[in-house]
C-alpha cells in the first residue's frame, strides 16, 4: 500500500465516520481544546485521571478525516493507561508520522499498534498537523490543570 | 440522460469558447502549465492564491537582471537611467491599466496587503479617532479586517460590517443603514475572494461620497478578471497584488486621489521620500516618492508592468467573456456531483467555484485532488468570518484563470468522482 490509499485505509476512514469515545465527559479532571488555525480543527479532550492513570477520555469537535481519525485512535490507545507511558506513546506517533520518508530506515509502525495506520501522513507534509493535532492536545491536558488550549501553530518544529 | 446533456454542454461552451480565444495558444506562453505532477498533467485552479506568469514576464526579469540592473533616482550613469526610465515607465503602465488621472497617484507597495495598511497607517492614524465608524463587509480578507481592526483599538473607533444573504451578496439597504455621522471611511473588496462575488462597489461609492466619506477598494481579486477604472468607480484607494495578475510576487500598487494623497503624513521615513533633510527639519518628496522610502522592488515593478502588458494584449474583452463560459460551465457540472454544494451563489460572480461536501472535509478533499494533479486551494482562505456566516469550517476553493480549460473543469469533476469514491460518500 501507498500513497493515497494508505492515507484513507479502511481503518482511518472507518474511525473518522465512527470516532470512539466520541463524548463529552461531564466534571472532567482536565479539559483542553486543540485549534488547527490554518483549516479550522477543532476538538476538544476531556481526561479524567485515577492517580497517575487515564481513567477515562473522551474528544468532541469536526475536523478532516486525518485529524478526526486520529484523535479517536488516539483516545483508544491511551485509555487506561499512564501519563508517562501515553507522554512515551505520543513520542514514537510524533516520531512515525514526521520521519523522513526518504529514509530506507522501516519505522517501528509494529510497537505502535492501530496507530501505526497513520504511518502513511509522513508521504503527506501539510497533513502531518492534522495527524498530530489530537496528540498535542492530549499532551497539553495532561500537563496543565483545568482547563488549557493548544494551537497547532504553537509548535514549530511542524511548521512545513 | 446526464451524460448527453453535459456532453452538448461541453461542445456548446467549447464552441463559445473558441471563438473567444485560442487557450491552447495561450497556454504556450504558460512554461509552468506543461509540467506533471504526480504523474499527471498539472490543472491549476488556485489562480485566486497567486496566478502563474508567462514567458514574458519572466524574460522581462532576466533581461533587467542580464542587463538594466541598478538603483534608480540617484545615479547620472547608464545603467541607473535605463532602469530608472523602466521602473517609471511600469508605473505609467499600472497608471494605463487602472485608468488612473496621473501616475503620481500610483504607488508601489509589497500588494494588496500592505497598500491597505499603508492606508491606515497614514490616512486611518491621522483622519480617524475615537468614536468614528469605519465600515467594511462581510466578506473581506482577513488584509482588510485586521489593519482596521488594530486602527480601532489604538484610535477608539469602532467597525461595522456590511452583512450578506445567502448567496453571498451584500445587503446595500443594511449598508444604507450603517451611514451616518460618525462614518470616517469605507473599506471594501470588490470581487471576493472565497465566494467569487462582484460586488456593485460603484453604488457603494456613490452611498459614501453622498456624505463626503473616502471608499477604499481591495481590488486583489478584480485585477486579473476585469478591466478596472478608478475614475470611472470615482473609489479614492484601490490596491491590487502583482503577483495575481500574472506578474511578480513581492509587488503590487495602491491608487490614491491626489487630494488625499497629498493630505495623507509620509508612511515610511528613508530615502527617496524626502527632498531635503537636516537635523532640524525635513521636507518630503513629491508625489509618489513621499510614500517610497528606500531602495524599491526595481525588478519586480518592472516584471508587474510586463504581466499588465501581457493581459492587456489578451484582452479584457475576450478574458472576461471567456471566464463567464468557464464559470458556467464549471457550475453546471460540479452542482451535479452529488453530495457537492457551492458556496457563493451571487448573480455577479467572477470565476471561482468554492465547495463543499456533505461529508468530506475540504482537506481530505484537497489531498485526493492533488493526486490526480488538480490544485485547488482548501481551508478558510483568510476569510474566517464568511466561513462562520455559511456554517462552514472550509471549502475547496477552484479559481480560474483564462488559461484553464473545459477540459480541465472536467478533470476537476472526476477528482471530486474520486473523493466520493474512497469515502463512500
Ligand atoms: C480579496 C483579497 N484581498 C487581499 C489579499 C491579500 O493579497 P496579498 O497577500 O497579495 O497582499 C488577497 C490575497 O489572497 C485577496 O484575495
Amino acid at each position: 500500500m501507498s500513497g493515497l490509499n494508505e492515507l484513507y485505509q479502511e481503518l482511518i476512514l472507518d474511525h473518522n465516520k465512527n470516532p470512539r469515545n466520541f463524548k463529552k465527559i461531564e466534571n472532567a479532571d482536565k479539559l483542553v481544546e486543540g485549534y488547527n488555525p490554518l483549516c479550522g480543527d477543532h476538538y476538544t479532550i476531556y481526561v479524567n485521571m485515577a492517580g497517575d492513570l487515564i481513567k477515562d477520555i473522551g474528544f468532541q469537535g469536526a475536523g478532516c478525516a486525518i485529524s478526526k481519525a486520529s484523535a479517536s485512535m488516539m483516545t483508544t490507545a491511551v485509555k487506561g493507561i499512564t501519563k508517562k507511558e501515553a507522554e512515551e506513546l505520543f513520542t514514537k506517533f510524533h516520531a512515525l508520522v514526521t520521519r523522513d520518508v526518504h529514509d530506507d530506515n522501516e519505522a517501528n509502525i509494529e510497537e505502535l499498534g492501530c496507530l501505526g495506520a497513520l504511518a502513511g501522513v509522513a508521504e503527506f507534509p501539510a497533513r502531518i498537523k492534522c495527524a498530530s493535532l489530537a496528540w498535542h492536545a492530549l499532551h497539553g491536558a495532561l500537563n496543565s490543570e483545568g482547563k488549557a488550549v493548544v494551537s497547532t501553530e504553537d509548535s514549530e518544529k511542524e511548521k512545513k | 440522460m446526464m451524460k448527453t446533456q453535459s456532453q452538448s454542454a461541453v461542445a456548446e461552451a467549447e464552441n463559445t469558447a473558441a471563438a473567444l480565444f485560442d487557450v491552447q495558444r495561450i497556454r504556450e506562453d504558460f512554461p509552468i502549465l506543461k509540467q506533471k505532477v504526480h504523474g499527471k498533467p498539472l490543472v491549476y485552479l488556485d489562480n485566486a492564491a497567486t496566478s502563474q506568469k508567462p514567458q514574458a514576464v519572466i524574460d522581462t526579469l532576466t533581461r533587467y537582471y542580464v542587463g538594466q540592473n541598478a538603483n534608480i533616482h540617484r545615479g547620472v550613469h547608464y545603467l541607473s537611467e535605463i532602469a530608472t526610465y523602466e521602473y517609471e515607465k511600469a508605473r505609467g503602465k499600472v497608471k494605463l491599466f487602472l485608468n488612473a488621472a496621473d501616475s503620481r497617484e500610483i504607488i508601489f507597495v509589497r500588494g494588496t496587503t500592505e497598500g491597505i495598511n499603508l492606508v491606515k497607517d497614514t490616512y486611518g492614524r491621522k483622519f480617524i479617532g475615537k468614536d468614528d465608524e469605519i465600515i467594511i463587509s462581510a466578506m473581506e480578507h482577513h488584509s482588510n479586517i485586521v489593519p482596521w481592526q488594530l486602527l480601532c483599538e489604538e484610535k477608539g473607533a469602532k467597525l461595522r460590517v456590511i452583512p450578506m444573504n445567502d448567496r453571498g451578496e451584500l445587503l446595500l439597504d443594511e449598508y444604507e443603514k450603517l451611514l451616518n455621522e460618525h462614518t470616517k471611511f469605507v473599506s471594501v473588496v470588490y470581487v471576493s475572494n472565497s465566494l467569487g462575488t462582484i460586488n456593485p462597489i460603484k453604488k457603494i461609492i456613490q452611498r459614501a461620497h453622498e456624505r463626503g466619506i473616502p471608499v477604499l477598494i481591495d481590488g486583489a481579486q478584480v485585477a486579473s478578471h476585469l478591466k478596472v477604472d478608478v475614475q470611472n468607480l470615482d473609489c479614492d484607494f484601490f490596491v491590487f497584488s502583482g503577483h495575481k495578475v500574472f506578474g511578480p510576487t513581492g509587488i503590487g500598487a495602491l491608487y490614491g486621489k491626489t487630494k488625499y494623497l497629498e493630505q495623507m503624513p509620509p508612511y515610511q521615513g528613508g530615502g527617496d521620500m524626502i527632498s531635503s533633510v537636516t537635523f532640524e527639519k525635513t521636507t518630503y518628496n513629491v508625489l509618489p516618492y513621499k510614500f517610497e522610502a528606500g531602495t524599491p522592488n526595481i525588478a519586480d515593478v518592472i516584471g508587474m508592468g510586463a504581466g499588465i502588458d501581457y493581459v492587456t494584449t489578451v484582452g479584457f474583452d475576450a478574458i472576461t467573456a471567456y471566464e463567464k463560459e468557464l464559470l458556467k460551465y464549471a457550475t453546471e457540472v460540479l452542482s451535479g456531483i452529488e453530495g457537492v454544494r457551492i458556496i457563493g451563489t451571487a448573480e455577479e460572480k467572477a470565476a471561482v467555484v468554492s465547495l463543499v461536501f456533505d461529508s468530506v472535509h475540504a482537506h481530505d478533499v484537497g489531498t485526493i485532488l492533488d493526486n490526480e494533479g488538480i490544485a485547488v486551494r482548501t481551508g478558510h482562505h483568510c476569510t474566517q468570518p464568511v466561513m462562520q456566516r455559511f456554517g462552514i469550517p472550509a471549502t475547496a476553493r477552484a479559481s480560474f484563470a483564462f488559461y484553464n480549460t473545459m477540459e480541465e473543469v472536467d478533470a476537476l469533476a472526476r477528482g471530486l468522482r474520486k473523493v466520493k469514491e474512497i469515502f463512500g460518500a
